[in-house]
């Protein structure tokens, strides 16, 4: 687990919002576990269907999920404070007796509100829990536009879901509805629409209790309550994006997703942010090999519930048209006449099928003269399969040859949330964005110390440019980090008479490479990268890389002279048995990824 | 039954200065004098417990009893909230109490903080109160000039500061833990319990919530006994074992059509027609009276062959509605339109819902808007059955909302469409219109 997740976020609400009941529930539990060696097992009667939930600390919600029963819910969520205010998890309860009678409560209450104890029993089909259900969904949509044809909610919506499942077909309502006005600014990249809103205040209390930055609130009151921002302070915290995926229905719209898909044409493909070394698991929503959004994963072994904008909103690039799309050969001349500077042809689109032995045979050549003159620079945007495949392909050339860790970008500071405006940390930290921002260094690394025992870092490859005949540049690194070499740095690389890049889009360094072979994103390719807390996560390709692109590591596959498709897995199971610090990965990494160390 | 002597009131009636020391001379201070002397706190909670005396803001819970709900041995500070939120339609004895009386309600505060081990009271005055406010805000500072307030107070071990907060105008406020919300400085929203305040509660610490009134008659009771309480009202009922009895004098508001609206004390079980004859000097212009709000809209509606229904915390509940309530009577004569009634009372609570329960908000607005169209003549008879329902569904009673608002809502509808059914669908279908203005309607 993330060290700096003092407490799993899925317990935390539920740690901090169940109060008395709970606390009491909990210390009885503790007690009972005291004086039983076995244990104390709870045991919660889920529609007459007994769950055994052990010690757990749980709600009904989470209980009846247990037992394979949904309680349509809107305010709670496993990662805030629990509020109980939207009233559409209403179950009926009571308890079994140990002579085997059931008492049942008079009322209804909300499941999320009731922590499951011993001997629970909770009704969710019974007529008085449905009904009291179908209420408060008419009156949600009391309200409620209907305008589900141009909502881009519509196809994941709760409230469309909910209103199939648990509601009543036709309201009664025969009154105009209330009509608030939009507030399309309500965030740099955050609209709300207001009249759809159903109050369930998720978005308010992530501001509050996630983000720490409090932009949300509700203002006014009753039926007129709306959700709103006080004067001139829109949305613009870090993590504002994660307000639009708990907002249950289409109140709070991504302004970069609004009007371009409907969601039942996306295709969902999950993946690791590539952002920063965090590796947040993500969903990639993507259609007809177009990326359209991000979405977090949660996985409480990485980061949680949420990601932050940089992970979510920088994905442009991914469906960039300016990308290399097929490899390129370079050629630099001495102009007539002029004495020292060179200058470069204009790169030179190449086949495959001449790029991939062009290359293999520059370097062997250059190899062969001089090894110790050839270096590959590994760049931590690669996945450990490519960087174990590259590494392979320059030590195979040479034994003498030397392999760099690539730049490692960073910016700034790790910002931990929640934090008030002012940056100052509040409380218990639920988020962090690291200042390292490459998904993969820790894979790198550790590939770089099997093959060469050490760790050579990129201002290293600067230091020893001079004396290199050969170099294998990857690069890959998203342009939101902008030029990542000086013009100086970009000038010493340009004179090795053989230099290989390999990177997303044109940069002056490629301008001066003899090979421009095109990198892969995050999106296109297979693989796994490990976080800073060694947490290896798989990423699954979502899109195509280019009508006839080709990802490093088919590249790299290609270079090795191997035969056939990339298979990451296959790879993966090499590494597996190659290299020690990996054998955990032989296999699938599941949902969650697996943890090395 | 011979004229009742005001107790709570005795003073008030009598024009007497409400300073620290006229006070005093009136027997005043006495009781805390007697309990910081030879009670201990748990004395002092044993005899209020014994006394009976019950909650005037509307609930009736025991008083003595809510005091014992605090933890034991509780290591940090305790509060009392004191709810002077007096925003219930129509009730108006709080402020009489304060106003005029403000030293009766602070020795009640001092007993109570004695008993309950609180530190810190927190008086929360609703907005619209500003001279009650000045009259408390100018007892206070008697009283810390007199050591009576402050540290060791009359050179005993008990200190104790009191705070005056003015709310900003919202009937939630009145709620025990959206009082605690708002005085937090937060929005107005009631709490999710458990905890209760005596638990948790303002500022996550244990904390007592009390009637303005309900404290005045602490400060008797400690004064004159557990007892002496209970030679005034009824007793419980033996056929019911959840009555707890009502013990005491009782603040009554009359107010709406009757001669002369006024605040009585009456030992509590005193019936709504000799309220509104003998000391509301009967229903105006020399109608007869339609019906009544037994106390505080939020209890529902009584009609006139219901007003000999007694007013303690049991009678109201037998004739259908919510209970006691605030004891404040609202008569409105033969000519009042119940439908104005009705929209008047679901305007308030449309109003007056926080927003954060789905069915309150939604169905408060709801009935509104039902009411207003049925007002504007355009009601439909089936609009009758669904009020009815929203009416029966919204509350913390069918479990579906946090606080007891919704309820407050709810009833009135309820008992006009079982009570005034007949009159409700004539309107309906002679095509009635009510042309009077929402503000005139507003001061029916």
């Amino acid at each position: 687990m993330d060290p700096d997740l003092a407490v799993d976020p899925r317990l935390a609400p539920v740690q901090e919002s169940f109060d008395g009941a709970l606390r009491t529930h909990r210390r009885k539990l503790q007690d009972r576990k005291d004086t039983k060696d076995d244990g104390f097992m709870a045991v919660v009667y889920i529609n007459d269907q007994p769950v055994d939930i052990g010690s757990e600390r749980l709600n009904l919600i989470q209980a009846a999920q247990k037992a394979g029963v949904f309680i349509p819910h809107y305010c709670w969520h496993p990662a805030l404070s629990v509020v109980a205010s939207c009233r559409m998890c209403l179950v009926e309860v009571g308890e079994k007796k140990p002579d085997g009678t059931i008492a049942m409560q008079p009322r209804v209450v909300p499941a999320c509100q009731t922590p499951a104890k011993d001997a629970t029993v909770c009704l969710t089909n019974s007529e008085k829990a449905k009904n009291a259900q179908a209420n408060t969904l008419e009156s949600l949509l009391l309200n409620h536009p209907l305008d589900c044809p141009v909502c881009d909610k519509a196809g994941e919506c709760k409230l469309q879901d909910f209103s199939y499942g648990f509601g009543h077909s036709t309201s009664r309502m025969v009154d105009p509805k209330n009509t608030p006005p939009n507030k399309p600014d309500i965030g740099e990249r955050i609209s709300l629409f207001t009249d759809r809103c159903i109050m369930c205040s998720r978005c308010v209390r992530f501001t509050r209790e996630i983000s720490g930055s409090a932009e949300l609130m509700v203002s006014n009151r009753g039926h007129h309550s709306e959700i709103d921002i006080f004067p001139g302070e829109p949305v613009n915290n870090k993590l504002a994006g994660n307000v639009v995926d708990l907002c249950p229905v289409g109140a709070l719209a991504n302004k970069d997703f609004l009007y371009k898909q409907r969601v039942w044409f996306l295709k969902t493909q999950a993946s690791v942010c590539a952002g920063c070394s965090t590796g947040c698991s993500i969903q990639v929503d993507h259609n007809k090999d177009v990326v359209h959004r991000i979405r977090p994963r949660e996985n409480p072994l990485a980061q949680g519930q949420f990601i932050c904008d940089e992970g979510r909103f920088d994905y442009a690039y991914v469906n960039g048209a300016e990308r290399f799309d097929r490899p390129l050969s370079g050629q630099a001349f001495l102009p007539a006449g002029a004495a020292g500077q060179q200058e470069y042809l204009p790169l030179e689109p190449m086949t495959w099928e001449n790029a991939i032995p062009a290359v293999r045979g520059e370097l062997a050549k250059a190899a062969k003269e001089n090894g110790a003159a050839l270096a590959g620079v590994i760049s931590p945007m690669l996945t450990v399969e490519e960087a174990f495949l590259f590494a392979k392909f320059i030590k195979g050339l040479s034994s003498d040859a030397r392999l760099y860790l690539g730049w490692v970008p960073r910016v700034g500071k790790d910002e931990q949330f929640p934090q008030d405006r002012h940056g100052n940390p509040l409380g218990a930290v639920k988020f962090t964005i690291r200042a390292e921002k490459c998904p993969n260094r820790r894979g790198v690394e550790e590939v770089l110390k099997h093959f060469q025992g050490e760790v050579l870092g990129f201002d290293q490859m600067l230091t020893d440019a001079a004396r290199l005949e050969a170099l294998y540049l990857t690069a890959a690194y998203p342009p939101r980090l902008g030029a990542w070499l000086t013009d100086e740095q970009t000038q010493t690389l340009a004179r090795i008479p053989l230099l290989v890049v390999q990177d997303l889009a044109p940069t002056p360094i490629s301008e001066r490479a003899r090979f421009v072979l095109p990198a892969a994103t995050f999106a296109e390719k297979d693989g796994c990268f490990v976080n800073h807390a060694n947490l290896a996560q798989q990423l699954h390709r979502a899109v195509r890389p280019g009508a006839i692109g080709r990802t490093e590591g088919q590249i790299f596959l290609n270079l090795l002279d191997r035969r056939g498709l990339i298979q990451a897995k296959a790879v993966r199971e090499e590494l597996a048995r190659e290299v020690p610090f990996f054998a955990a990965l032989d296999g699938n990494l599941g949902e969650f990824g697996v943890k090395l160390s | 039954m011979p004229d009742f002597e005001p107790i709570l009131l005795k003073r008030i009636n009598a024009k007497a200065d409400p300073g620290l020391d006229a006070y005093r001379a009136d027997g005043g201070y006495r009781a805390l004098t007697k309990t910081l002397g030879d009670m201990t706190p748990a004395q002092v909670v044993e005899t209020v417990k014994a006394s009976g005396l019950r909650g005037r803001g509307g609930a009736g819970f025991p008083c003595g009893l809510k005091w014992t709900f605090l933890p034991k041995e509780h290591p940090g500070p305790i509060y009392l909230c004191v709810n002077a939120d007096e925003s219930e339609p129509c009730t108006f004895n709080n402020r009489i109490l304060m106003e005029h009386d403000p030293h009766q309600v602070l020795e009640g505060i001092l007993l109570a903080c004695y008993a309950t081990r609180a530190s810190v009271a927190y008086v929360y005055i609703r907005y619209e109160y500003g001279a009650a406010f000045r009259a408390m805000q100018k007892a206070i500072d008697e009283l810390y000039a007199n050591n009576l307030l402050g540290t060791n107070i009359l050179g005993k071990d008990f200190s104790l500061d009191v705070y005056l907060h003015r709310g900003a105008g919202a009937y939630i406020c009145g709620e025990e833990t959206g009082l605690i919300e708002s005085l937090e400085g937060k929005r107005g929203w009631p709490r999710i319990k458990p905890p209760f305040p005596a638990v948790e509660g303002a500022f996550r610490k244990p904390t007592v919530v009390n009637n303005i009134e309900t404290l005045a008659c602490v400060t008797h009771v400690i004064d004159r006994g557990a007892d002496w309480l209970k030679t005034i009202g009824i007793p419980p009922d033996p056929k019911n074992p959840r009555d707890a009895g009502s013990y005491g004098p009782k603040l009554y508001c009359i107010s709406g059509h009757v001669n002369h609206p006024c605040c009585v004390e009456l030992p509590l079980g005193v019936t709504v027609r000799e309220l509104v004859d003998k000391h509301g000097g009967g229903v105006w212009k020399g109608r007869k009276a339609k019906g009544c709000i037994p106390g505080g809209i939020s209890m529902g509606l009584m009609t006139e062959a219901e007003f000999d229904t007694p007013l303690d915390f049991n009678g109201p509940g037998k004739v259908g509605c919510l209970g006691l309530g605030t004891a404040a009577v609202t008569v409105f004569d033969e000519t009042t339109s119940i439908v104005d009634v009705l929209y008047n009372i679901c305007r308030f609570f449309a109003h007056e819902s926080c927003g954060q329960c789905t069915p309150c908000r939604e169905g408060t607005g709801w009935m509104m808007k039902m009411m207003d169209r049925m007002r504007r003549g355009q009601g439909r008879q089936e609009d009758l059955d669904i009020l009815d329902e929203v009416a029966k569904s919204i509350g913390i009673m069918p479990g579906t909302t946090i606080c007891g608002l919704a309820d407050g809502a709810g009833w009135p509808v309820k008992n006009a469409i079982a009570k005034f059914r007949p009159e409700l669908e004539t309107y309906i279908k002679g095509g009635q219109k009510t042309t009077m203005s929402l503000a005139l309607a507003g001061v029916h």
